[in-house]
């Protein structure tokens, strides 16, 4: 079965509804099954758009997006939602927590609507209280309201969040931006050991080359996507 | 858990949803405070007269007659001549006769002449009898009982004296014959209250020294001489009559209509109080009215401030999306919020009302006569707490939509 790529796109032309000054073409673009990669671009290059045609937010108006060797374009509208909730974990830059949940409220959050990823704990809670702790969490941390942590914790709670249900795939859209260099080496060393001890893949987006070493691969987005402005 | 992030995401917003909750619990209190009083006075409207079969009067109209022998309102057009009087009280359906007699006043409340049976036979809320506050029925000639109002206003007790005024905005007194308070009677909530009582012939009485309305100049008959005349009335207002057996009212009824020496009225007391609540009803649904569009204000104000707080929340509604939630269920959760806050609003709202209830029961039932009972919340209440909550959801909606429509374009980016 993980013969398939996790991620695979062919040929993708998008441009937003509405929007002629805008457009990107991906002519090939592949993240391998338990593979990392680091995703360099500055900010305009088209990340957003890439993660969102990833993530099934948006369609391709032409080619192919496959994840996990579903072509996205063959699900409604409805079952790609539940396929980004069952398929990918997302951390975002920052504020990825709701503000008046509890930790384990947000941790938790991403089963509601992923059943397959509930199905694989037999129990959430304990799962959670393994992923805080493997997180360097500290005891006792999941009762919190997430408005209470310290940015630095915030994301390493979004880190379980992604993680909980072993979801093959982890998007990560420049999650230490918002991090000093300590707690950014620190964050860092926890998610790949984590998302190794999972064995999934891990595309992470930034605009630091900084992180470089860290990855199995680095590539450059101006490289695999051309994308046109036209003056408006 | 969702219902648990929604009530979460509320307290977040507290101050905010808290006037939200406020206004909406404000309005419903209103409304539901309404129709408590609507349905009050209503039913004390209903309960002013009962155990009367039918108020006979001289003809006019059914609603006007029932004005001024019930309620003291207005006056009578004619009178019913004595002889009238006696033929009805001696027709074989009829069970008790009692005459009034209108038209005078003393201060601000009327002077009501009638015989003693008045106390026996008049019964209001549901059949309940007059009862005395202090003192007893009229024993001499110029002996009145006066109603609770009547006693409070003007401060009166027993063995007071008072003179009553000809007319009923009238300066001219009956100063030759002063009156003496003999009893006063509880509060009834009923336009006694505010009734001064003397007999059918006091009435006569005091107009022994006059004609056409106006007192002959220089006569003056002495009091002696006045208890020495025959004071047997020549006319009444009006006679409230009760029948020896139910089906026997139409036709004595018929009969009284038919009545060929005089025209004459005689009306169901409950079915011309149905009219005339169908006349006051106006004023009734207007009131209703109004207090609907102070509960559909509250839910607009709600709605405009979940329009508000979209914007903030866009971040909210990106990282459900992120998790796989339908911008269906970020409608869902929209509507689900302003469920709760309308639901809440609601029952603090009948909180409102029963909290004011026992405050002011006894106020207004002193200074209005009229009586709310404090029953637990029935079925209606069930049913207004139903409508709010409904139309707090289909308010919400439309905010709900465009956050539908923002969470479909934003997708898990919020381009901010």
């Amino acid at each position: 079965m993980s013969e398939n790529p996790i991620i695979e796109l062919t040929e993708v032309r998008f441009h937003w509804p509405g929007r002629a000054s805008f457009a990107m073409d991906v002519p090939e673009f592949s993240v391998a099954q338990g593979e990392s990669v680091l995703l360099l671009g500055e900010s305009g290059s088209g990340k957003s758009t890439l993660l969102s045609l990833i993530c099934g937010t948006v369609l391709a108006n032409s080619g192919s997006v496959r994840v996990n060797g579903t072509d996205l374009a063959t699900l409604s509208s409805g079952a790609r939602d539940r396929f980004r909730g069952e398929q990918i974990g997302v951390i975002f830059q920052q504020f990825n927590l709701l503000p008046f949940g509890s930790v384990m409220d947000n941790v938790l959050l991403p089963l509601r609507f992923a059943p397959e990823r509930r199905k694989r704990s037999t129990d959430e809670r304990a799962e959670v209280l393994r992923l805080c702790n493997a997180l360097g969490l500290p005891e006792g941390i999941e009762t919190s309201k997430a408005s209470s942590l310290s940015v630095g914790q915030q994301q390493r709670v979004a880190v379980a969040r992604a993680l909980i249900g072993a979801p093959p795939l982890l998007i990560a859209d420049e999650p230490t931006s918002s991090l000093d260099e300590t707690t950014r080496d620190q964050f860092l060393d926890l998610l790949f050991d984590q998302t190794r001890a999972q064995k999934a893949s891990l595309l992470m987006v930034s605009h630091d080359p900084r992180l470089a070493d860290r990855f199995d691969r680095v590539v450059f987005l101006p490289d695999i996507a051309h994308v046109q402005r036209s003056a408006a | 858990m969702i219902l648990r992030l929604a009530i979460g995401s509320l307290m977040a917003r507290a101050l905010t949803v808290g006037m939200t909750v406020l206004a909406i619990a404000l309005s419903v209190a209103l409304f539901l405070g309404v129709e408590k009083v609507r349905t009050g006075a209503k039913a004390s409207f209903a309960d002013t007269i009962s155990g009367t079969d039918l108020i006979v009067g001289a003809r006019s109209g059914s609603v006007q007659l029932l004005l001024y022998s019930v309620f003291r309102i207005g006056n009578a057009t004619n009178n019913v001549t004595w002889q009238s009087y006696q033929d009805i009280a001696a027709r074989p359906e009829v069970d008790w006769i009692v005459p009034i007699s209108l038209g005078d006043s003393h201060r601000q409340f009327r002077v009501m002449g009638t015989t003693t049976d008045f106390f026996t036979h008049y019964k209001y809320r549901q059949g309940r009898a007059l009862a005395f506050e202090q003192g007893a029925l009229m024993d001499d000639l110029f002996d009145a009982v006066i109603g609770a109002d009547v006693a409070a206003t003007l401060g009166y007790s027993v063995d007071d004296p008072i003179i009553v005024a000809h007319g009923l905005a009238s300066f001219t007194e009956h100063k030759d014959q002063p009156f003496r308070v003999s009893g006063i009677l509880e509060k009834t909530g009923t336009p006694v209250d505010r009734t001064v009582i003397v007999s059918m012939e006091a009435i006569e009485a005091i107009h022994v020294d006059w004609k056409s309305g106006a007192q002959i100049p220089g006569q003056s008959t002495p009091v002696d001489v006045i208890r020495q005349m025959d004071l047997q009335p020549k006319a009444i207002t009006a006679a409230f009559v009760g029948v020896k057996s139910p089906i026997q009212t139409f036709r004595l009824q018929r009969a009284i209509n038919d009545y060929p020496e005089e025209p004459l009225l005689a009306i169901l007391p409950g079915v011309a109080l149905q009219e005339l609540w169908g006349i006051v009803g106006i004023a009734e649904t207007a009131l209703l009215a109004v207090s609907v569009m102070v509960v559909i204000t509250a839910l607009i104000g709600m709605m405009a401030t979940i329009f508000s707080s979209l914007n903030e929340r866009r971040r909210e509604m990106a990282i459900f999306r992120a998790m796989g939630a339908r911008p269906r269920t970020i409608l869902g959760l929209l509507v689900l919020e302003a469920i709760l806050t309308a639901a809440v609003g609601a029952l603090l709202g009948l909180g409102l009302l029963y909290g004011g209830l026992v405050v002011a029961q006894p106020m207004i039932d002193s200074a209005f006569g009229l009586f709310l009972p404090i029953d637990p919340p029935g079925l209606r209440e069930g049913y207004v707490i139903l409508a709010v909550v409904a139309a707090g959801a289909i308010v919400s909606l439309i905010p709900a939509l465009r956050a539908y429509r923002l969470s479909l374009a934003d997708g898990m980016m919020v381009r901010t």
